[in-house]
């Protein structure tokens, strides 16, 4: 693992694009920082933490998308995977090289606080909590950048796919307002969810009567729970789409809270990233 | 050291590697031989764990590639057909990181990439950068790769694809050398480079195991047609004659050659018989004079040839591999028999094909005795 972490970070501190991730977020940073705290005059550094949300939809696809589909590209996994390391190993080293390199321009941004204090009395318990959300926001967007290039031999594929979610991911709150929160509706979206379950496992184990059977017990399932106690339904699309607001769990650490399941959530999506990345290369020998 | 049971792989309904099983003994190099897309890499792959096989089992010194795989990816060093290099990097800086994958030990470290260096000849290169190395660099640069570490197993595919002549033979010598020390495997599709370097070949078509032999021994396999081919000045039907007097010969084959009177003869000869001496002495007595002789046995080449083409033909045959080997030279034989006699009835008039069977050699026995006092006499 630590042989795949140093290359790995030696390779984005020798190459362009290290720079360029650092570059873009100190620049937005210095700009949002310019404008309220030393313009302005504002005392609360977490409004620019919160206001930055939006460089990761850019500079995270651009980080991650060479990490794995690089690798594949040049074949040089060949070498990683009949070396005598875990895949799981090669993936952490991999993915902790990207958080080093992330960690460089949160570190400059520490220090943004310790200028303002030059000029004011500000409240460092309130900075630095949204810097150590912003920082955990940035390790989970990276996790999910990660993700996205191990599915796929292109960067640009990866790039895409990793910013579209992201942003995705961004918009979630607006995007979950679309839907209606009436229990009836929900429970049809749901059951047009089991069907497409039930066409993805057909497509794969290829069984008729497999697939038609859990089809047929889910959506029974459903329409008696439905029948039964249809309140539970209501407003259940939306409660799914929580779980993907990224931002949401954020928005605590920029209002002066120490969120603990906001830092439980990011360290989840963290490791469910992980384990799905390493899943996809483990599955792609088997296929 | 390495055993390979039934290995298959299928890439939806077609089998890239069809029941393979052979077994991989210490200190030797063998060679795997197929044509293209005949499932060498992917058996390779499969051996060194890059891919999984969809049946069988490959155990590496007592350590199942997907069971252990830590324990038995520890044990081979493996050369992909396309080097796996960091273009970004320096020579030295990925030996260097390659040490550190296959965790060698850090006071070792240094001593062992240079050591590997001097042996692949790139100290030179150290500290250039992979990318402005050229294709023979690579690979050798991917041969350290392998190298490092020495792992009691190293696996090579295509090794010299891609090189200039001098290079082939600098890296073969390698190779060699690596034999002291290591198991070797490589595949090739090239056929002197595998009866020059290796002790034992593996020949692979259609992803089946088709013959596993030494070279030599294979070669002997299809002794059966050896050929003696001439030139000889005379009458045709004269020189017909005086062959069918000397023993030994299964076919005769006459053609006219582009000059006057001067015939092309090819002779398919009995195994293991040197019948040239009789041969001369007949023609002389005869009056005809030989103006070229050469003998050609079967090479590799032709093994090679013969049963990966007949695979096709042996799939329906649900037998063990040697018993398989056997049949498709057999089938070969026939094969090119049949063929040559269609080509001799097309072409009745230039082309005389007889043949003669071994037992009317008795007959022509006293004919042999009567020739020696005429030979003398000349």
């Amino acid at each position: 693992m630590t042989a795949v972490y140093k290359r790995e970070l030696k390779s984005y501190l020798t190459s362009m694009i290290g720079y360029l991730f650092i570059f873009f977020i100190l620049v937005l940073a210095g700009i949002y920082f310019s404008a309220y705290q030393l313009s302005s005059a504002y005392p609360k550094f977490e409004y620019t933490m919160s206001a930055l949300t939006f460089v990761f939809l850019i500079s995270v696809p651009i980080l991650t998308m060479r990490v794995l589909a690089e690798e594949r590209k040049q074949k040089t996994d060949q070498l990683l995977l009949t070396s005598p390391v875990s895949v799981t190993g090669i993936v952490m080293g991999k993915y902790l090289a990207l958080v080093t390199v992330f960690a460089i321009p949160m570190a400059v941004m520490c220090t943004y606080p310790l200028i303002m204090s030059k000029f004011g009395t500000i409240s460092y318990k309130g900075a630095y909590t949204a810097i150590l959300g912003f920082f955990l926001l940035g390790c989970a967007n990276i996790a999910i950048g990660v993700f996205f290039s191990s599915i796929t031999e292109s960067q640009v594929i990866a790039a895409v796919l990793t910013f579209v979610f992201l942003f995705a991911f961004y918009m979630m709150s607006g995007i979950s307002s679309f839907f209606s929160q009436t229990a009836l509706s929900t429970c049809i979206a749901f059951g047009c969810l089991i069907l497409a379950f039930c066409i993805i496992i057909y497509t794969m184990i290829k069984n008729t009567i497999i697939s038609a059977v859990i089809c047929i017990c889910g959506e029974a399932a459903l329409v008696v729970t439905y029948i039964v106690k249809s309140s539970i339904f209501e407003g259940g699309i939306q409660k799914i789409l929580e779980v993907f607001n990224l931002s949401a769990h954020y928005e605590n650490f920029t209002n002066n809270i120490l969120d603990v399941t906001g830092i439980v959530y990011f360290i989840s999506v963290i490791a469910i990233c992980i384990f799905l990345t390493v899943q996809s290369i483990v599955k792609r020998r088997w296929n | 050291m390495i055993e390979v049971n039934n290995l298959v792989k299928r890439y939806g309904d077609h089998k890239a590697v069809d029941h393979l099983s052979f077994s991989i003994e210490k200190g030797k190099i063998y060679g795997f031989l197929g044509p293209n897309g005949a499932g060498k890499s992917t058996t390779m792959n499969m051996i060194t764990g890059y891919i999984a096989s969809t049946e069988g089992s490959v155990v590496i010194d007592g350590h199942d590639i997907l069971e252990e795989p830590e324990e038995a990816k520890k044990c081979i060093g493996y050369l992909p057909e396309q080097p796996p290099l960091y273009f970004d990097m320096t020579v030295l800086e990925y030996l260097r990181f390659v040490a550190d994958l296959k965790k060698i030990p850090r006071a070792k470290k240094m001593s062992m990439i240079e050591e590997v260096m001097d042996m692949v000849k790139i100290t030179d290169m150290k500290h250039r950068l992979i990318k402005n190395l050229s294709k023979g660099y690579r690979q050798r640069v991917g041969i350290a790769q392998a190298v490092l570490g020495y792992p009691e197993v190293i696996i090579l595919d295509e090794p010299t694809v891609g090189l200039d002549p001098k290079q082939i033979n600098e890296i073969r010598e390698l190779i060699k050398g690596l034999k002291k020390k290591h198991t070797v495997i490589l595949s090739s599709h090239i056929l002197s480079e595998v009866s020059a370097v290796c002790d034992y070949v593996l020949i692979i078509s259609h992803g089946k195991l088709v013959a596993s032999d030494t070279p030599e021994n294979l070669a002997k396999l299809a002794a059966g047609s050896n050929n003696l081919n001439m030139l000889i000045k005379g009458n045709r039907s004269e020189i017909q004659n005086a062959l069918a007097e000397v023993e030994g010969i299964k076919r005769i084959k006459l053609e006219k050659s582009s000059e006057e009177n001067i015939w092309n003869a090819s002779l398919t000869l009995d195994e293991n018989k040197d019948i040239r001496e009789a041969v001369f002495y007949s023609m002389v007595k005869a009056d005809c004079p030989i103006l070229e002789m050469k003998t050609k046995r079967a090479s590799l080449e032709e093994v090679f040839l013969e049963l990966t083409e007949n695979e096709k033909q042996d799939q329906a045959k649900d037998e063990k591999t040697d018993k398989k080997s056997e049949a498709a030279i057999s089938d070969a034989d026939m094969d090119t028999d049949t063929e040559t006699d269609i080509a001799a009835e097309k072409d009745t008039e230039s082309v005389a094909d007889v043949d003669i069977e071994t037992s009317a050699g008795s007959v022509n026995g006293p004919a042999e005795k009567e020739e020696d006092p005429d030979d003398s006499s000349l």
